[in-house]
């Protein structure tokens, strides 16, 4: 039996086995069939062989918070545009918010999201279900019918579960199908009209604020409903110092939570608000220099587990009007990876962790058997050269929206091949025309 | 990188080295000195009776005011036109943005109609920065939603200037709702670059966020704020706010926050008393006060105008007569 392809002279960068070494990585049936320094290459016929010298190559990337906006708002992206962006950026595995229209609150949606998917992605996609009906935090959704049909987790993501009562009766249900349920951190009636961080910044640009308590009240009602219940939480996006604090304590009392943090959450402040680019306007807002500080420092340590992108595309129409007036969100998969090697690189938080991150923590969120290069694992790897560097074009995005801060902005750390299940999903054209794969 | 600085484009068009004013936190010392020198030039003019230089004659400015407003408006109008300049006013109401059509497609159409200025009123802080990087030609800041209105700084600025001779060195206190006033953050900037030591006072639900961080002093009570004050600005107070949990009821915002003789008891003699209008006549400010001989509530709006003309003046590139600057 020949091989679907074999990896040459791959740094194997695998946190999930504290594997780094230089070797071969065979893969035969959409699966790792061996890797080391020793793997023994079926003999007869020729084997596909892609030569990674100089690069890393890491299990699969798996991004938990992505919007596809299909169905419903397919002007702003598709599954296919979605995935396809996905796959440039790395990411071999993604979970799609509920917030679609109509809201992925019932079995049927999260199935026809599931059939889209069989037939225009190349990549794994795996749907997040609504908590409530619509979003509208008035009554559980079906959580069951969705688990059963494939859901890996809950969120009203976008909006905040304002009634306490119904939010605990959501993570009791969820221990039945040991789903996590993913907050969205934002109250309000604190955050009201508000369009950017409340401080400094907002009184000088004249702008409505949104505090940081608004985003600390929640994680910490929710950390205490999760203790109550003994339920599994994660928070998004986590953004305030405040917020690391929270998570940190609940984590030493051993409450069962988990968290994320956005690249722009790691790389921008509310300084950068003043341009009035409306790509900056995002929920939970840009933050302060010390809220950098101290989700880099939670990411570094492990208190925030997870990286990701929160991929929000939005047309045009959405973003070029009055500041107040945007829509939040800004598109992150196909920027992502740069960002977090930045952080790497400038504040020395160590590839492994960041890797880790992005594959064998995210996975354990979201319950899936994903993030590791273990013999008998599926084959999905991502291979990027760790040097080179580039400039982030907008107009290059496979994605249907443009809506990034970050262009234009130099970048160091460059995805060359996607890969699932074995099959070259994505790969950088222009080393392939050098003869990358053979 | 991208740039990330909170400032407006750049531009040598004109003696004044902007091409827009978009807000006083942008301008410096020397800009601010020669809008005012030209605003007491064009007001020697007005005063005596002699026919102003028309240095608008031929050129359009179009007046689009998407927020009602009328002194502001009839301002610029009326600034424009005595200079000799055409004006045309587009307002939310009649205009396509009634119909959906968005402010950058309605500027973009104004545009194309040549004007040589636009001014701008939009209720969205930073809606006039689009239109300064988007449009090739200067952009007035009429008022953006709470963070600027620099022409009504610049005539408290003319004004404080008449009537005590100097900005410099002079101590000048702000009245009412700071967070929501585009007019404070506007004067706050402009006072502190002439020179002037600028504190505000108003209920702590009507502060900005770290509003000391602007270096202004900060009260909450205003029989101390007043004292030692050359200079007492009051605000108009929206009654919408007062519905909305930052403040219980007019009544209650006047007693600790209106300006009334009472209150000057604890003020200086000659201090002079501002405010931007409309008044709220028995809320903000008393009707004793707002009419006295400390008033100089009148003169603003008449150095309002003038004020506009300097500007517009400047910003379009005309020239004055030789030996007048």
């Amino acid at each position: 039996m020949s091989a679907d392809l074999v990896i040459r002279r791959a740094r194997i960068f695998d946190p999930s086995q504290n594997l780094d070494v230089v070797g071969d990585i065979l893969i035969q049936n959409g699966k790792i069939q061996a890797l080391g320094t020793q793997v023994v290459v079926p003999q007869g016929k020729s084997n596909p062989e892609l030569d990674a010298k100089g690069w890393l190559v890491t299990p699969g990337w798996i991004d938990i918070h992505t919007h596809l906006r299909e169905p419903g708002q397919t002007h702003k992206e598709t599954i296919r545009t979605g995935t396809e962006a996905a796959a440039a950026g790395g990411f071999t595995s993604i979970a799609c918010m509920a917030n679609t229209k109509p809201v992925n609150d019932s079995s049927f949606i999260t199935t026809y999201i599931q059939q889209k998917v069989a037939t225009e992605s190349s990549i794994n996609v795996y749907p997040i279900g609504a908590i409530t009906k619509g979003l509208e935090g008035q009554e559980l959704a079906e959580i069951g019918s969705m688990w059963e049909a494939g859901i890996v987790a809950i969120s009203d993501d976008g909006k905040t579960v304002m009634n306490s009562y119904l939010m605990r009766k959501a993570l009791d249900y969820s221990k039945r199908f040991n789903l996590a349920v993913v907050c969205h951190a934002e109250d309000a009636h604190l955050k009201g009209r508000g369009v950017m961080n409340e401080g400094f910044n907002s009184a000088r640009f004249g702008l409505r604020g949104i505090p940081k308590a608004s985003e600390e009240i929640i994680v910490a009602r929710d950390l205490l409903l999760t203790e109550l219940t003994g339920a599994r939480l994660h928070v998004a996006h986590v953004s305030t110092a405040g917020s690391v604090a929270l998570i940190r304590e609940a984590k030493r009392r051993g409450i069962q939570v988990t968290a994320e943090v956005t690249p722009h959450h790691l790389t921008l402040t509310d300084e950068v608000v003043g341009t009035y680019d409306t790509n900056t306007k995002v929920a939970p807002p840009l933050r302060e220099p010390q809220d950098i500080e101290a989700v880099t420092e939670a990411l570094a340590d492990g208190t925030i587990d997870a990286l990701a992108s929160d991929h929000a595309p939005h047309s045009v129409e959405d973003k070029e009007v009055e500041y107040d007036h945007a829509e939040f969100g800004m598109v992150g998969l196909e920027t992502a990876f740069p960002l977090y090697y930045r952080v790497a690189l400038q504040k020395g938080v160590s590839l492994k962790r960041i890797i880790s991150a992005m594959t064998h923590k995210p996975a354990e969120i979201i319950g899936i058997p994903k993030g590791t290069l273990k013999v008998g694992a599926d084959a999905d790897i991502t291979i990027f050269d760790p040097e080179m560097k580039y400039r982030i074009d907008k107009n290059e995005f496979r994605s249907k929206s443009r809506n990034t801060p970050f262009d234009g902005w130099d970048v160091q750390g460059k995805v060359r091949y996607t890969i699932v299940a074995g099959k070259v999903v994505y790969s950088d054209a222009q080393k392939e025309a050098q003869g990358g794969l053979r | 990188m991208t740039e990330n600085k909170h400032k407006p484009s750049r531009g040598s068009h004109n003696s004044l080295g902007i091409k827009s004013l978009l807000g006083t936190e942008f301008l410096d010392k020397s800009q601010i000195e020669q809008i005012l020198k030209h605003a007491f030039l064009f007001k020697e003019w007005v005063d005596s009776g002699k026919p102003v230089p028309q240095t608008l004659l031929g050129k359009t400015v179009i007046l689009l005011f998407f927020e009602p407003s009328t002194r502001t408006r009839s301002s610029f109008e009326l600034a424009t036109k005595r200079l000799g300049g055409n004006t045309l006013v587009l307002t939310k109401e009649g205009s396509s943005a009634e119909k959906g059509e968005t402010l950058v497609d309605t500027a973009k159409t104004v545009q194309a109609m040549q004007p040589d200025a636009l001014v701008l009123r939009h209720s969205s802080a930073g809606s006039p920065f689009h239109l300064d990087q988007i449009l090739d030609l200067p952009v007035v800041n009429a008022g953006d939603g709470f963070h600027e209105h620099p022409t009504q700084a610049l005539l408290d600025l003319m004004t404080i200037q008449q009537f005590k001779g100097k900005i410099e060195g002079l101590k000048v206190l702000i009245v009412g709702d700071i967070a929501h006033s585009r007019v404070a953050r506007s004067n706050i900037y402009a006072l502190q670059k002439m020179g002037a030591q600028v504190s505000v006072c108003g209920p702590p639900t009507l502060l900005p966020p770290k509003v000391e961080q602007m270096g202004v002093g900060v009260y909450y009570e205003l029989d101390k704020a007043v004292k030692n004050k050359d200079v007492i600005m009051t605000l108009r107070i929206q009654f919408e706010r007062l519905n909305a949990g930052q403040s219980p009821s007019r009544g209650e915002y006047s007693k600790f926050y209106g300006i009334s003789e009472s209150v000057l008891k604890s003020a200086k003699s000659d201090v002079l008393i501002m405010h931007p209008g409309p008044v709220n006549r028995g809320v903000e400010i008393s009707p004793e006060v707002a009419d006295g001989s400390r008033s100089v509530i009148l003169n603003q709006v008449g150095n309002g105008v003038i004020v506009r003309m300097a500007v517009l003046h400047l910003l379009t590139g005309g020239k004055l007569p030789e030996g007048l600057v």
